[in-house]
C-alpha cells in the first residue's frame, strides 16, 4: 500500500527546496566545483561568477547593494556575527545592546554570551499582542547604547514588528538597529535600506533554499557598519567571515531569492486564504485562541490554544498524518511551555494547549482541509479524555483548586 | 522523539477512560498534577468490602506518556487489594512502557495518583493511612 504523504504545516521550521532551486544547484557539485577564491583558473572563475550572480540576485529581492550581503552558514551564525561583532567593533562607544525576550534562542543566547564578556543587555518585555512597546523600547537607549536586536516577524507566531517605527526612534538616538529577519525575508518585503534597518540575518532554507548557507546584511553607507569577524582565516567576505564559500549552497540560496522576488506577492496571497481557513473553521471550536496580533503578522503562520488539552498529546493524536510543532517544549528536556507565549502573557497552561501551524508555496487546499479535519477530531478526542475539560464543563472554577505543581 | 509501541498503544486504546461517582462512599479519588506543568491526572478506584478494587477509571490532560501512564495504572490497579495498589512503584510504569528519561515524572505522577485516590477513600470511610503517604488529593 501507498504511504500517505505526510501534510506538512511546519513551514516555520524548515521549508523544502524548490525543484528550481535544486537544479541550480547541482552543476556546482560536479563540473563546476571550484573554490570561488581560486583566482588562477577556470573552475574559481566560474565559482566566483555564480557567487557574485547569487550576491545580486539576493540583492535585488533587499533592494541594497550586493556588497552588503555577506554570506554565513545560517541564520545562527549571522546573528552571532551581527551581535558579537557590533559588540567588539564599537566598544568604545558603549557596551548597552536592547533585545526582547521573546526573540529567538540565537539572539538571546548570544546576549547571554555577551553579558559574560562585560555587555549590559536589556530585554524588553512584549505586550499581549506579541509587539514591543516602542515607548519602552526609547526609555530603554542611554548613552551607552550601541544596538537594539529585534527580529522582524516571530517564529512561533509570525507576528511582525513595527520595523519603520522602531528604525525611526534608533535613528533618533544614533543606535545600530540589527533585526533577525530568518522568517519575513522571501515571505513579506524586507527593504532593510528603505526601513533604517542596518545590520540583517537571513537563511535560505527558510525560502525554499538548501540548509547550511546563510546572510548578514550590513549597511556600507549611511550609516557604514563595520562588524569584527568571528572566524578568522582567509578573509573571504570582506574580512568579515572567513572560510571557503558555500558555492552550490549559495547559488540555491540566490535561485531562491529570485523565485520570491518573482512570486512572493501571490504565494502570500493564495497561503494567507488558506491559513484564515485554517484559523477560521479551527476557532469555531470552543474554548480556542489565536496567539499573536492578527493584524500585523505572516500571512502563513497561525499559533492557536485548544484550552484544556495538552499540545504535545494532541500532536500524538495526528503526528501520523500531519507535521506542526507544539507551543509546548514537552518534547524537549526542559518541559517548560513556550517561552515566547508566556512572554505575551499567556498562563503556562495555555502556552502547553498551543499548536503552531505554518504553511507553504507547497502547501495545498486539500491538505489545509484534511487538517481541519484530523485537528478538530483529535481536540475532540484529547477533550473528551482530560479531566479538566470535565471539571470546566461542570463549571469548576479552575482557578480555585489547589494543584500539585510538580 | 520516538515513543515506545507500548505507549502508542495506550494511547491509541486507552482502557478504563472515564468517572465513577465521586460521592460515592467505596470511591476513592486522586487529582494530581497542575494544568501549568502540562500534566493532570484524575484517577477513581471502586473498593468491595473486602478492600478490594474492582473498578478503576482515569482521565488525562497531558503527553502520550502521561496518558499511557495512568491508563497502564487502571489496568493494574483492577482486581487487586488497595494494600497491594499502594505497593506499585513509579519505576514499575517506567519499565512497562519503556519510558524515556524526559518522561519519567508521568509514571511518578501516575504513582502519586494511585496513592491520593486510596487516601482519599481510606480518609472517607475511617481507614488509618500510612504515614508515609503525602500525595496530595482532590
Amino acid at each position: 500500500m501507498e504511504r500517505r504523504r505526510l501534510i506538512y504545516l511546519d513551514n516555520n521550521s524548515t521549508t523544502p527546496c524548490d525543484p528550481r532551486v535544486v537544479d541550480t544547484m547541482v552543476p556546482y557539485f560536479y563540473e563546476k566545483h571550484g573554490n570561488a577564491a581560486s583566482r588562477s583558473h577556470q573552475f574559481g572563475w566560474e565559482a566566483e561568477d555564480a557567487v557574485d550572480y547569487a550576491r545580486e540576485q539576493i540583492a535585488k529581492l533587499l533592494n541594497v547593494e550586493d556588497k552588503e550581503i555577506i554570506f554565513t552558514s545560517g541564520a545562527t551564525e549571522s546573528n552571532n556575527l551581527a551581535l558579537k561583532g557590533v559588540f567588539e567593533m564599537y566598544a568604545k562607544k558603549g557596551n548597552h545592546i536592547i533585545t526582547a525576550e521573546t526573540e529567538h534562542k540565537a539572539i538571546l543566547d548570544t546576549c547571554k554570551h555577551l553579558e559574560k564578556a562585560g555587555a549590559e543587555i536589556t530585554y524588553l518585555k512584549v505586550q499581549e499582542d506579541g509587539l514591543v512597546n516602542l515607548a519602552e523600547l526609547e526609555a530603554a537607549i542611554k548613552p551607552s547604547t550601541i544596538l537594539v536586536s529585534l527580529m522582524w516577524a516571530n517564529n512561533e507566531t509570525g507576528v511582525i514588528q513595527p520595523m519603520r517605527e522602531i528604525a525611526q526612534i534608533c535613528e533618533k538616538h544614533g543606535v545600530l538597529f540589527h533585526s533577525d529577519a530568518t522568517q519575513a525575508v522571501g515571505k513579506i518585503p524586507t527593504h532593510p535600506r528603505e526601513t533604517g534597518v542596518h545590520l540583517m540575518s537571513f537563511t535560505a532554507h527558510k525560502m525554499y533554499g538548501p540548509k547550511g548557507v546563510g546572510a548578514l546584511y550590513v549597511s556600507r553607507k549611511n550609516p557604514r557598519v563595520k562588524v569584527t569577524a568571528q572566524m578568522d582565516g582567509g578573509g573571504h567576505e570582506r574580512g568579515m567571515r572567513s572560510g571557503t564559500l558555500n558555492v552550490p549552497g549559495i547559488v540555491g540560496f540566490g535561485k531562491a531569492a529570485e523565485i520570491a522576488m518573482n512570486e512572493m506577492g501571490q504565494d502570500a496571497e493564495r497561503i494567507s486564504k488558506l491559513r484564515d481557513k485554517l484559523e477560521h473553521t479551527l476557532t469555531q471550536m470552543e474554548e480556542t485562541k489565536v496567539n499573536g496580533n492578527i493584524n500585523s503578522r505572516m500571512p502563513h503562520v497561525s499559533n492557536i490554544s485548544f484550552k484544556h488539552v495538552e499540545g504535545e498529546g494532541l500532536m500524538m493524536t495526528f503526528n501520523q498524518n500531519i507535521a506542526v510543532s507544539s507551543g509546548s517544549a514537552c518534547t524537549s528536556a526542559s518541559l517548560e511551555p513556550s517561552y515566547v507565549l508566556v512572554g505575551m502573557g499567556l498562563g503556562d497552561d495555555l502556552a502547553h494547549s498551543s499548536i503552531r501551524f505554518s504553511l507553504g508555496r507547497f502547501t495545498t487546499e486539500e491538505e489545509v482541509d484534511q487538517a481541519i479535519e484530523l485537528v478538530r477530531n483529535g481536540v475532540n478526542h484529547m477533550r473528551e479524555l482530560s479531566p479538566i475539560w470535565e471539571m470546566y464543563k461542570e463549571g469548576v472554577d479552575l482557578t480555585k483548586i489547589e494543584w500539585t505543581a510538580h | 522523539m520516538a515513543y515506545s509501541d507500548k505507549v502508542l498503544e495506550h494511547f491509541k486504546n486507552p482502557r478504563n477512560v472515564g468517572s465513577l461517582d465521586k460521592e460515592a462512599q467505596n470511591v476513592g479519588t486522586g487529582l494530581v498534577g497542575a494544568p501549568e506543568c502540562g500534566d493532570v491526572m484524575r484517577l477513581q478506584i471502586q473498593v468491595d468490602n473486602d478492600g478490594t478494587i474492582t473498578d478503576a477509571k482515569f482521565k488525562t490532560f497531558g503527553c502520550g506518556s502521561a496518558i499511557a501512564s495512568s491508563s497502564l495504572a487502571t489496568e493494574w490497579l483492577k482486581g487487586k487489594s488497595i494494600d497491594d495498589a499502594m505497593k506499585i512503584d513509579n519505576m514499575d510504569i517506567v519499565e512497562e512502557l519503556a519510558l524515556p528519561p524526559v518522561k519519567i515524572h508521568c509514571s511518578v505522577l501516575a504513582e502519586d495518583a494511585i496513592k491520593a485516590a486510596i487516601a482519599d477513600y481510606r480518609k472517607k470511610n475511617g481507614i488509618e493511612e500510612p504515614a508515609e503517604t503525602n500525595a496530595a488529593q482532590a
